[in-house]
């Protein structure tokens, strides 16, 4: 009886939500010595945008992997990620920084929303319309793609400002220390956004995993149904690059954390289960490398470089079966 | 056909790098060194600055194509290069390491051999992985090479952070010969001697290149040119990064572009695979130099942006053939 409990998916998705409520608390309480007026401040909107930020990664790698039906693409690695700062530059190249600096930030966060959801459509039309076939290649593609993507944003942003400080920040590293926690709101919002256009699509997800054919005969929609939810990823993707810059392989690792320990294909449990793999990852590793090592060593590199091992791993076993 | 490419590459290095020797922050004009006397301030900016800055860039362009021509026998695949394999992240590593280890420096040619051994170290960790491989398909191979020398990247990223190297790490990343002047670039003539070496012994890489069975049947010793190759390639490499930095994409987009316009054969090709890497790294430096004149813009930004094109368009004319 316990052990038959134990396989279920809703108690291991309990157990997960169990961790990352405890490392959340452990966020805002270990090491407090001042009032808990700042620390509510400080930590609270540091603590908002890490949920925000393990919600739009974890939902839109899952959901990337579904319509792609692969678990080793994501849309990190095929560079959607540097796509949304190059997007950042060329506003900066074509309307200059001082006019766009005129204008909310908001207003311009959903601007460029708005353009990386076009160019994010293009793309995926361009690339999953059935012309590439091995996964390999769609892989080698969305990496040289980043690769791309990551160079021309900093040739535009030496272009901008050739001073030595211009180019530091130009493709910016991502970082869960240093948070941009200006745009929460509006970060805030778009992840609304993106969750109730998803709502529309939710019946749908399981039947898409199944494959193309099996979906158009079960009577979905598919093509319709697959750039909607692109487009969705496209939003989250936009929300969690504003707040903490272009990640690598974060997201790899956390999607993959979820279908191993939930041992599940239903989204209703690998969402969850990847946003909270998402949470312990970010919130407790930071409380553990800021607060119980004290270390100086950067989360995100750390992240980084897990995630790239297990990327390899992932493909050596793709490549041996 | 062969003959005809040859003299049109030679030319296009010849004007490239006339027009190396005339660009730059103050103005100059070529012609002026034929009448003024040799010790005024003109003269002195060709020789001490515009004439190496030329020449630097002519042999690591030509050393890196045919370095990337030779990585591409060894591992028998046209799609690696020396930056997209691990060799020059690994090259970066060890300049990382030696300002670790040895803050108070070392004579060049200390740091030279050490960047090198590292260098052969990131060939070696590759051609050890691929051999362990089933190669199924022929992207596995530029697939795997890209995430070993994107996790040395990385880890060299964790290490840089740590010493607070950061900023000199990636300084090292984005290679370009702005700083080279007369006495900083005399380590790349031990390049273009290793360019020659390779040269000769080009028919028999193509041998290597046909596999270990082949290459022991008809005679050649496979271990022992296999060394030799690897030593070659991370010495170009080696150098290459201790006087410039990372300086991706030209090893493989040369070999590949020579392929479109003669074929396979490396003996009768490698000479224009070195002449049109000289030519991209004049004309990369060039563009670096006019596009936000008088400020610059690193070779290696918009190398990497140019071999990124040119690596997704032949992935993409190739796609049927690879799925």
């Amino acid at each position: 009886m316990v052990l038959t409990s134990w396989r279920s998916p809703a108690l291991r998705v309990l157990l997960l939500g169990v961790l990352a409520l405890l490392c959340m608390v452990g966020f805002m309480t270990v090491n407090v010595q001042t009032d808990w007026d700042f620390i509510l401040q400080y930590r609270g909107s540091r603590l908002l945008a890490l949920l925000l930020t393990a919600c739009a990664i974890g939902i839109s790698t899952v959901l990337f992997q579904t319509i792609t039906h692969s678990r080793l693409l994501t849309p990190a690695l095929m560079g959607f990620d540097v796509l949304y700062v190059l997007v950042q530059t060329l506003a900066l190249l074509v309307w200059g920084g001082s006019q766009l600096a005129e204008w909310a930030p908001s207003l311009r966060f959903a601007m460029q929303v708005l353009v990386m959801v076009a160019l994010a459509l293009l793309l995926f039309r361009l690339l999953f319309s059935g012309s590439v076939r091995s996964l390999h290649l769609m892989i080698l593609l969305g990496m040289l793609a980043g690769m791309l993507f990551r160079e021309l944003s900093e040739l535009g942003a030496r272009v901008l400002d050739p001073s030595e400080f211009g180019i530091s920040t130009g493709v910016p590293q991502a970082s869960f220390r240093r948070i941009n926690t200006q745009l929460l709101g509006a970060a805030a919002v778009a992840l609304t956004l993106g969750g109730l256009l998803l709502l529309r699509w939710w019946r749908c997800l399981d039947v898409l995993s199944l494959g193309r054919d099996i979906t158009i005969n079960l009577g979905v929609a598919h093509g319709r149904v697959v750039l909607g939810i692109m487009a969705v990823v496209a939003i989250l993707v936009s929300v969690a690059t504003v707040l903490v810059g272009p990640t690598l392989f974060f997201g790899l690792l956390i999607a993959n954390l979820a279908y191993w320990f939930t041992g599940s294909q239903r989204h209703c449990w690998t969402l969850p289960a990847s946003v909270l793999a998402g949470i312990i990852c970010l919130v407790g590793g930071q409380v553990l490398l800021e607060h119980v090592l004290a270390s100086p060593l950067p989360l995100a590199l750390v992240i980084e470089l897990a995630g790239g091992l297990l990327f390899i791993a992932l493909l050596m076993r793709g490549v041996r079966q | 056909m062969g003959a005809l490419w040859l003299f049109l590459l030679l030319g296009l290095v010849v004007v490239l790098g006339l027009c190396s020797l005339n660009v730059g922050a103050s103005r100059m004009n070529l012609l002026h060194v034929l009448t003024a006397d040799p010790d005024d301030r003109i003269s002195k900016i060709l020789f001490v600055s515009r004439l190496p800055r030329t020449i630097a860039l002519i042999l690591a362009g030509a050393a890196l194509a045919v370095a990337g021509a030779m990585l591409q026998m060894m591992a028998r695949n046209r799609l690696v290069d020396t930056s997209t394999t691990g060799p020059m992240a690994a090259a970066a590593l060890g300049m990382l390491v030696l300002a670790i280890a040895l803050p108070q420096g070392l004579p060049l040619w200390g740091r030279f051999l050490i960047v090198s051994a590292f260098a052969a170290g990131g060939i070696l960790l590759f051609l050890g992985v691929l051999q362990r491989m089933p190669l199924r398909s022929a992207l596995i191979v530029p697939l795997v090479g890209l995430v070993m020398a994107g996790v040395i990247h990385a880890g060299s990223g964790l290490l840089a952070h740590h010493f607070d190297l950061s900023q000199s790490l990636r300084a090292w990343n984005s290679g370009d010969f702005s700083a080279v002047l007369r006495g900083r670039y005399e380590l790349l003539w031990i390049a273009a001697g290793l360019t020659g070496a390779a040269m000769l012994l080009a028919d028999r890489f193509t041998v290597i290149g046909m596999g270990r069975d082949f290459a022991t049947n008809i005679g050649v010793n496979y271990s022992l040119l296999m060394g030799a190759g690897v030593v070659l390639v991370a010495m170009i490499v080696g150098s290459v990064v201790v006087t410039a930095g990372v300086i991706p994409f030209i090893g493989l987009v040369a070999p590949n572009l020579v392929r479109l316009l003669v074929g396979d054969n490396l003996r009768r090709s490698i000479p224009l695979v070195a002449l049109l890497g000289a030519a991209l790294l004049l004309a990369a430096d060039l563009l670096g130099r006019l596009l936000i004149h008088p400020y610059e813009v690193p070779s290696s930004n918009l190398l990497s942006i140019g071999g990124c094109v040119v690596f997704l368009a032949v992935l993409l004319q190739g796609r049927a053939k690879w799925s």
